[in-house]
This record gives structure tokens, C-alpha cells and sequence, in this order.
């Protein structure tokens, strides 16, 4: 199979070893398989060459063919590394497959002649399809709606979804999150097509109401039933709270609907925002039937007699 | 994924000062950062083609950023090609060789 060596690479048999070695260059630069990719015909001319070579490049085995000790085919091996590495896997390989991109001559960001135009050059011949074909295609983001309890929302919660085609997924809900908000999880949508990235997917939060808390903005608010007499004479009260229960100091003499502050201790500090506040509102509540209570309230007279519905006069 | 220091044990008449500057002009794109460089399959072969192109075919070394910006197209344009090529169906690939006049 193998042709004499001086022949393939054209010397005569009393050339140099430079003579030679610049007639493999001037060759492998011709044949070279990675500079001739599909090339039949080149790559069985560079593995001749190459082969040639081996032979001729070696004093001793050039001396052992002349003396007819081996012959041209009998050398037919692997080149050895750095001297040839295809086919398959040399640089070939691994440009034709689908990681090639790796090299894709618009480089690191550059732009520039790139397969993205080539494909688009295609599309422009034969008309692009929205869908399918061999384009590469991220996969569609897919919307997913999430119910939360309120406090998950306002303390942050992680929640497994499981998705229709069985997956599963589990959702990390950011503290603050808010009623209707999108959160994004890369990757996690349809899946591309022909090596395309997979889209995202797109939960949509939906707190669920709370009994007793009321959320607007960072802040909460709470309607706090309080008895008589811990409002007229004053008294210290736990309070449930997103974080737990906290005591709250009511003046002495508070009326009902008085507004009493707990700072911070709201919607927890998340993404820059500080922590909100939690706003109490105070009901009274006269609670069941007291005989005492009513006997005392008979006899008491007012200190500072008032009548609470004076700024209405007039309004009917 | 190999480290630099196997990288330069491995190819023969590499020379790690020039597989940097390689580096540096994103000839070659391992992955990593500077003084952590890790090499992929394809950054191996990358790297002994450039020392083919650089040794055995004397190209010099100005002249490497061309000739791989030259090749990265054409096999740019056959990835395209190739996959164009597994996407139609046998009648249109028949009705291609037609046009394209091979049989």
C-alpha cells in the first residue's frame, strides 16, 4: 500500500536531512487532515507523508529502508504525539462536534461572523420556522403559580413544587416575597432544542391570607383584642408576630383603636430593604356580663365628664 | 480537566510561556482563570494543533491568529452544514446532491 518514501514526498534518495524535512513541511501544510477537513484524498496524501517521514526523519530507519531492511508499509503506525493528531480525535474531532462551538471564531463575546449567522443565513434562504428544524432553540420559559402561606411569604420559606411531567422542584421563597411576585429559576423551563440552553421556569407567588395579619408594603398590621382593664389600667401583652410572640406594653388609659407600634418587627430586612414595622390596633372588648363591673360603673362619676360623640353634631 | 502543568508534560514541544500568550489572545480557551487554568479534551487538541501549525508547518507566530480565525470559520460553517445535513429528510438530500451535482 505505502509508496516509496523519496517518492511521496518527492526527494531524491540522496537528499539532505534538510532537504527532507522541507519537503514534509511544504506537504503537511498541503495535506494537513485539520486544514482539510472532509478531505478523503488529503488525509490518505498526509498519512503517506506523514509516514514517509517517520522514515526518512530517522537516520537510522532511513538507513535500515535504504538497506531494505524495512519496507514503506511496515512503518505504517500512529504517528507519535506532536507530529499528527488525527484522525478523530484530533483537532477535527473535536471542531465538527457539537462542543466546536468552544472555538466558534466570534470568540470570547466578539462579534462577528459566527454559526448563528451562517444559520441565519440559511433561514433567510429557505425561510426561518418559528419552531423545530435543526435551529438551535432555547426552550420555552414555563409559568408555574405557587400558593404560599402568608408567613412563608413574609419570613421566606423553601417549597417543593412537583411539575406536571413529574419533576420536582424545590422553590426557594425569598423573605418579603409579595402576593403575585415572579421568581425566576434559571434552566428549570422546557428543555432547548438541538443543544440549545433550557428555559426558565417562572413561579408566580400567591400568599394565601393570614386570619389575623394584614400586610402592606414591608409593614403589618394586627387588630389586637384587649380587655377593659388592661387598657384603662395599663398592662404588658404578648403579641403574636411574624418572628413570634413579643410583649407589648399598653399605656395606662388607651382607648380602643389606638395604634401602638412594635419597630421592625414586620416584614423582616431583605434585598436593601430594612425590616418593616408591625402596627397593633387596639379593640377593646367588654367580654360577657359583669355584675360588679356594672354596679361600679352605676355609682362612678367621671372625673373629666366628656362626651365622645361632640365632633358629630350636626352631622345628621 | 487537566491542569497546565500535565498539559506542558503531555504535549510534546510545548512551550508553557507560549501556551500563555496563546491563552491570553484566546487561542486557546481553557477553562478556569489565570494561574488555574483547567483544559478540557478540546483544549487539548486545540493546543497540539497550534504546535503542529507552529513546528511542523513553520507557521510563525504572527500569522497564527489568521490561519486559526480562517480555520474556526470553515469549521463553523461545516458545523452548520453538518447538522443542516442531518436535518432534512432522504428526498430533500437527494434533491441537495441533484443541486449541489454529486451523485
Amino acid at each position: 500500500m505505502a509508496d516509496d518514501p523519496y517518492q511521496v514526498l518527492g526527494v531524491a534518495r540522496d537528499a539532505t536531512a534538510e532537504q527532507i524535512r522541507r519537503a514534509y513541511r511544504r506537504l503537511a501544510k498541503q495535506y494537513h487532515p485539520d486544514l482539510n477537513p472532509g478531505d478523503k484524498a488529503a488525509e490518505e496524501r498526509f498519512k503517506a507523508v506523514s509516514g514517509a517521514n517517520e522514515i526518512l526523519s530517522d537516520t537510522e530507519r532511513r538507513a535500515r529502508y535504504d538497506r531494505g531492511e524495512i519496507d514503506a508499509s511496515g512503518q505504517e503506525r500512529p504517528p507519535p504525539q506532536g507530529a499528527y493528531s488525527g484522525p478523530p480525535p484530533g483537532w477535527r474531532g473535536f471542531a465538527e462536534g457539537r462542543e466546536g462551538t468552544r472555538y466558534a471564531h466570534a470568540g470570547a463575546g466578539a462579534a462577528s461572523f459566527d454559526e448563528e449567522d451562517l444559520s441565519g443565513l440559511f433561514g433567510q434562504m429557505f425561510g426561518a420556522r418559528r419552531e423545530g428544524g435543526e435551529m438551535r432553540m432555547r426552550g420555552r420559559d414555563e409559568l408555574y403559580a405557587l400558593e404560599v402561606a402568608f408567613l412563608d411569604a413574609v419570613q421566606g420559606a423553601t417549597r417543593r413544587l412537583t411539575l406536571p411531567d413529574g419533576r420536582t422542584l424545590d422553590v426557594r421563597i425569598p423573605p418579603g416575597s409579595e402576593d403575585g411576585q415572579t421568581l425566576r429559576l434559571r434552566g428549570q423551563g422546557g428543555p432547548g432544542r438541538n443543544g440549545g440552553p433550557a428555559g426558565d421556569a417562572l413561579i408566580e407567588i400567591h400568599a394565601a391570607p393570614h386570619p389575623h395579619f394584614r400586610r402592606e408594603g414591608n409593614d403589618i398590621h394586627l387588630d389586637l383584642p384587649v380587655t377593659l382593664k388592661e387598657v384603662v389600667l395599663g398592662s404588658k401583652v404578648p403579641v403574636p408576630t411574624p418572628g413570634g410572640t413579643v410583649n407589648l406594653n399598653i399605656p395606662p388609659g388607651s382607648d380602643t383603636g389606638r395604634q401602638l407600634r412594635l419597630r421592625g418587627r414586620g416584614v423582616p430586612a431583605h434585598g436593601g430593604q430594612p425590616a418593616g414595622n408591625l402596627y397593633v390596633t387596639l379593640r377593646v372588648q367588654v367580654g360577657a356580663p359583669d355584675p360588679a363591673l356594672e354596679a361600679f360603673l352605676r355609682d362612678w362619676t367621671p372625673e373629666h365628664p366628656a362626651d365622645p360623640r361632640r365632633e358629630m353634631e350636626g352631622a345628621a | 480537566m487537566i491542569p497546565i502543568e500535565t498539559l506542558v508534560v503531555q504535549v510534546r514541544g510545548l512551550d508553557r510561556t507560549a501556551l500563555e500568550r496563546w491563552i491570553d489572545a484566546a487561542l486557546v480557551r481553557p477553562d478556569g482563570e489565570p494561574g488555574a487554568w483547567r483544559f478540557r479534551d478540546i483544549d487539548v487538541a486545540r493546543v497540539r494543533l497550534i504546535v503542529e501549525l507552529r513546528q511542523e508547518m513553520r507557521v510563525e507566530e504572527r500569522t497564527l491568529p489568521l490561519v486559526l480565525s480562517l480555520l474556526d470559520q470553515l469549521y463553523d460553517a461545516r458545523r452548520v452544514l453538518r447538522r443542516l445535513g442531518a436535518g432534512v429528510d432522504e428526498a430533500t438530500r437527494a434533491r441537495l446532491r441533484e443541486v449541489l451535482d454529486v451523485s
